[in-house]
């Protein structure tokens, strides 16, 4: 067929602040959530867990459990048929555990029943017989043991270096939860043949297949991962929860089971952001040049290793923030205890570490009566630039002194009117003179690492199919809220030209590993393979038809359709399936020098707070951004972002913080882990800092963690500034500014 | 027991214990998925109805007394085709993430704009105090009611 054509520009392409394919399901409530499923015949499970954060398990008696009218199985550590652990970096936490508990809340055993209160009653029936052990529950009393995961040691430059203004502070960072809304839920149906389908919340597929299997002792195509409706992860999908347990029950009864934990269990059944302490010590020069940064970083990875030599190493090498200084040396210890096992978080590392190095920047501003950003500006690193830690040349754009001068021109509001109660610390609860309410204005930056680091082969597998409707791009990735599959829409329309483009998220059978949802990765990743794949095919095609343009009405040449999409697919849809890498990197050396980071992003905020001295309330006026994007790819979906991960930073820096008591956990629930409100939301104004980076998709670079980092530290700045007191420890309680 | 109540306008009859919350008869006794369990305590709104008119979080309701009783959940404001003005504004403004706190969210400012067409923001923020959403911030639904206050004034 032949005719002429207008080359009309795609909709809904690269730039755009598009609609989520996923939005219309999820306002009717017509979106199936892990939570959500449902198969005929299917059972209940439930979790029997340890009652104690250290001790011997003498016996578990399933007798009186299995006796139950409607329990059929109990499963213990005897009935792992392959490998007894899993983990993400290091297989070493048990799938059921037997012989030891090492955190308060292991699994010891699994139950399948018929309704969900008979599983769980029949869990509670369960006679587990532990002799209880003292816990490890100091992470300093673990490292000066030898109890550590990993130890990252960095120097670099003289050590004798000194400079005229030396500070030096003691910071700590307490336990934060993710609390995703939706909690932990999955349903696993039996193929008949030996193998399991699985749906269960997920941030990585491929991994947790590799793992169910190797724990199942089944071949690697009978399991198989599927995507399921996630009600956000922030990290606390990377580790599996109930996967392994859900398989081992469905194979053992042959019929589908299915398991939601509440929220309490939620709580215990999901990994947490690294306490921290930290020991800084800044040296610089009277105009405020650093000269020297050390620090000493412990993180408390609980009883697992889960992400933990990840985490410490972000925090060490993420230590001195994105500036520049020539001497550093920095020793990060991730800790083996008995507390609840930590690992991926939001920030992953660079958070605590952030917390540390700008509070030591505020106080160097201090201590030279200098101006916070002033300072910042007079050290901040820059493209070409070595990264103060590992000396790795940054080689991407770097925008550091944009994002500063960019937050500054964004103006400080005016007081509050005191006369709308809403708006003071506390609200209408305010009892003190409202003539008494101090205003505060603190200032942080962050610098954090995208995608993965240190050698890993971070691969991403992407398909985009070509049919006589348009293009179907197919991917394993995770969609956990982020919105990638609107990102991965908009690249393949600008990539193909062609406006109809659906996303499918497949099982892992079917495609190879898009690799996890985490490390601000999937936009530069799967977006990047996604890209990698449109192009490809795109010249394909144009090559074979001697095309010069792809429009919806087909190949053109010479502003005439060649071949239509029908035409193109008259043997089938054609398929083009790529593997994305991004540039390599590389372990670092005995002193932590190399260049292990693939990409590099900054972000900088501005927080605005009330605080009643009194009753030491505060409330969040304003968090103010400028962030370092890349290029942005959606607008609104980025704004999104930002300001979704600013709320996460304020919950760290004046109200998230799970307490623990050797080990047992004493706020699982969300009336005393307290989560930020509509009530808490401060005014966002956020500007896109755009310098294109190395290798992303046009440019693009993640954007899902920075906002988080370093929130926090300039809402705890601005309090300092309201109150005038040290505030060493985020997050901030009442009785801090009460009773310093 | 047996429970007799209309939701969404339909006639619906559930054998439950008593002792089952409304959340757990319409999510797993009508099929009705839309309203969602993110705490049961009352503390995050996702699993917010109408009841008898009144928002409540379904979480906290006990089965045994819904009998008789009117329920409006998020499966009854809006469908795919015909969505409700709050569905339509918190998809223009980019207020859905994960969505999970979407429907509690939908129900909620269904019933602000319902009493009150032209809520500021001091309005919204109150109204909604009592949904948490652990994606947005708060910022994009904020946008989307304002808007809807905007165009209704
Ligand atoms: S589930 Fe009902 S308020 Fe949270
Ligand atoms: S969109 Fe995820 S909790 Fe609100």
């Amino acid at each position: 067929m032949t005719g002429t054509t207008v080359k009309v520009p795609v909709r809904g392409g690269v730039g755009e602040s598009t609609m989520r394919p996923d939005g219309i399901p999820k306002v009717t409530g017509n979106f199936a959530f892990a939570s959500d499923l449902y198969a005929d015949g299917m059972l209940w499970g439930a979790t029997r867990r340890s009652p104690v954060a250290h001790g011997r398990i003498r016996r578990v008696d399933i007798g009186a459990a299995l006796a139950m009218p409607g329990v059929v199985a109990v499963l213990t550590q005897a009935d792992t048929a392959g490998r007894r652990t899993f983990g993400l970096e290091e297989a070493d936490q048990p799938v059921l555990a037997a012989g030891a508990v090492r955190f308060w809340g292991e699994p010891i055993a699994v139950v399948a029943a018929h309704d969900p209160d008979t599983a769980r009653r029949a869990a509670a029936a369960i006679g587990v017989d532990i002799e209880e052990l003292p816990p490890l529950s100091d992470p300093e009393v673990a490292v000066e043991q030898g109890s550590v995961v990993r130890h990252i040691r960095i120097r670099r430059g003289e050590p004798d270096a000194s400079g005229a203004v030396v500070v030096e502070g003691y910071y700590e960072v307490g336990q934060q939860d993710q609390a995703p809304l939706g909690t932990e839920a999955g349903l696993a149906i039996p193929d008949g043949e030996g193998g399991v389908d699985l749906w269960a919340v997920s941030q990585w597929l491929h991994a947790d297949h590799e793992q169910i299997h190797l724990s199942l002792g089944v071949a690697p195509d009978q399991v198989r991962c599927h995507p399921v409706g996630v009600g956000g992860a922030f990290g606390s999908r990377e580790d599996m929860s109930m996967h392994i347990h859900l398989c081992m029950l469905a194979l053992r009864t042959g019929r589908p089971v299915k398991m939601v934990y509440d929220r309490a269990e939620s709580f215990t059944g999901h990994v947490h952001r690294h306490p921290a302490r930290m020991w800084y010590r800044h040296e610089a020069n009277e105009d405020g040049a650093l000269v020297k940064v050390e620090a000493k970083i412990i993180l408390d990875g609980g009883a697992y290793a889960s992400t933990t030599s990840a985490v410490i190493a972000n925090a060490a090498y993420f230590a001195v923030g994105p500036y520049r200084v020539d001497n550093v040396s920095v020793d990060g210890y991730g800790a083996r205890t008995n507390n609840p096992p930590a690992g991926a978080m939001r920030g992953f590392g660079a958070v605590q570490a952030c917390f540390g190095h700008e509070s030591q920047m505020d106080r160097l501003a201090a201590r030279l009566e200098m101006d916070p950003l002033e300072l910042r500006r007079r050290n901040a690193l820059g493209s070409g630039d070595p990264n103060a830690t590992t000396g790795q040349i940054i080689e991407g754009s770097l925008p550091t002194v944009r994002v500063i001068d960019e937050l500054a021109a964004i103006p400080v509001p005016d007081p509050a009117d005191p006369a709308d109660v809403r708006n003071r610390p506390g609200g209408t609860g305010l009892t003190t003179d409202p003539g008494d309410i101090r205003r505060g204005i603190g200032y942080a930056l962050s610098i954090k690492n995208l995608a993965f680091s240190e050698a890993f082969d971070d691969s991403c597998e992407a398909s985009v199919i070509l049919t006589p409707m348009g293009a179907e791009v197919r991917t394993a990735a995770c969609e956990v809220g982020q919105g990638l599959a609107m990102v991965c829409q908009q690249i393949a329309r600008t990539a193909l030209g062609l406006n109809h483009v659906a996303v499918v998220f497949t099982d892992t059978s079917e495609i190879g590993s898009a690799g996890s949802t985490s490390a601000s990765r999937q936009t530069q990743m799967t977006g990047g393979a996604v890209l990698k794949a449109c192009e490809e095919l795109r010249d394909r095609i144009l090559t074979e038809h001697g095309g010069d343009d792809l429009t919806d009405d087909g190949v053109v040449r010479g502003g005439e359709v060649v071949a239509t999409l029908a035409e193109l697919c008259a043997s089938g849809p054609i398929e083009h399936r790529v593997v994305f890498r991004h540039p390599e990197t590389f372990s670092t050396d005995e002193n932590g020098q190399g260049a292990p980071h693939a990409d590099f992003a900054v972000a900088a905020h501005r927080a605005v707070v009330d605080v009643d001295p009194e009753l030491g309330l505060v409330r969040v006026v304003r968090v103010d951004t400028a962030q370092d994007v890349g290029t942005a790819l959606n607008p609104m979906s980025i704004r999104g972002q930002i300001e979704g991960g600013i709320m996460q930073g304020l919950g760290l820096a004046v109200m998230e913080e799970l307490v623990l008591d050797e080990g047992r956990m004493l706020n699982a629930n969300f009336t005393d882990y307290l989560l930020p409100t509509f009530a808490d939301a401060p005014d966002v104004e956020c500007r896109l800092v755009e310098e294109p980076g190395l290798w992303g998709p046009f440019g693009a670079k993640g954007v899902g963690e920075p906002p988080t980092i370093s929130s926090t530290p300039a809402v705890v700045a601005a309090i300092r500034d309201a109150t005038g007191l040290e505030l060493i420890r985020a997050p901030v309680r009442p009785e801090h500014i009460v009773l310093p | 027991m047996i429970v007799e109540l209309t939701v969404n306008g339909e006639p619906r009859v559930a054998t439950v214990p008593g002792s089952v919350s409304l959340l757990t008869v319409l999510r797993d006794e009508l099929a009705l998925p839309g309203s969602k369990n993110a705490c049961e305590q009352g503390e995050c709104g996702s699993c917010s109805v109408l009841f008898d008119g009144e928002l409540v979080c379904a979480c906290l309701v006990m089965a045994a007394d819904c009998d008789g009783s009117d329920v409006v959940t998020v499966e009854g404001i809006g469908t795919d085709e015909h969505l409700h003005p709050v569905q339509q504004a918190m998809l223009d403004a980019g207020a859905v993430q994960c969505g999970f706190c979407t429907p509690g969210f939908v129900v909620a400012a269904a019933r602000l704009i319902e009493t009150n067409p032209t809520p500021d923001a001091g309005d919204i923020r109150e109204a909604l105090a009592g949904n948490v959403c652990r994606c947005t911030g708060y910022g994009a639904i904020l946008r989307a009611l304002e808007s809807l206050a905007k165009g209704a004034s």
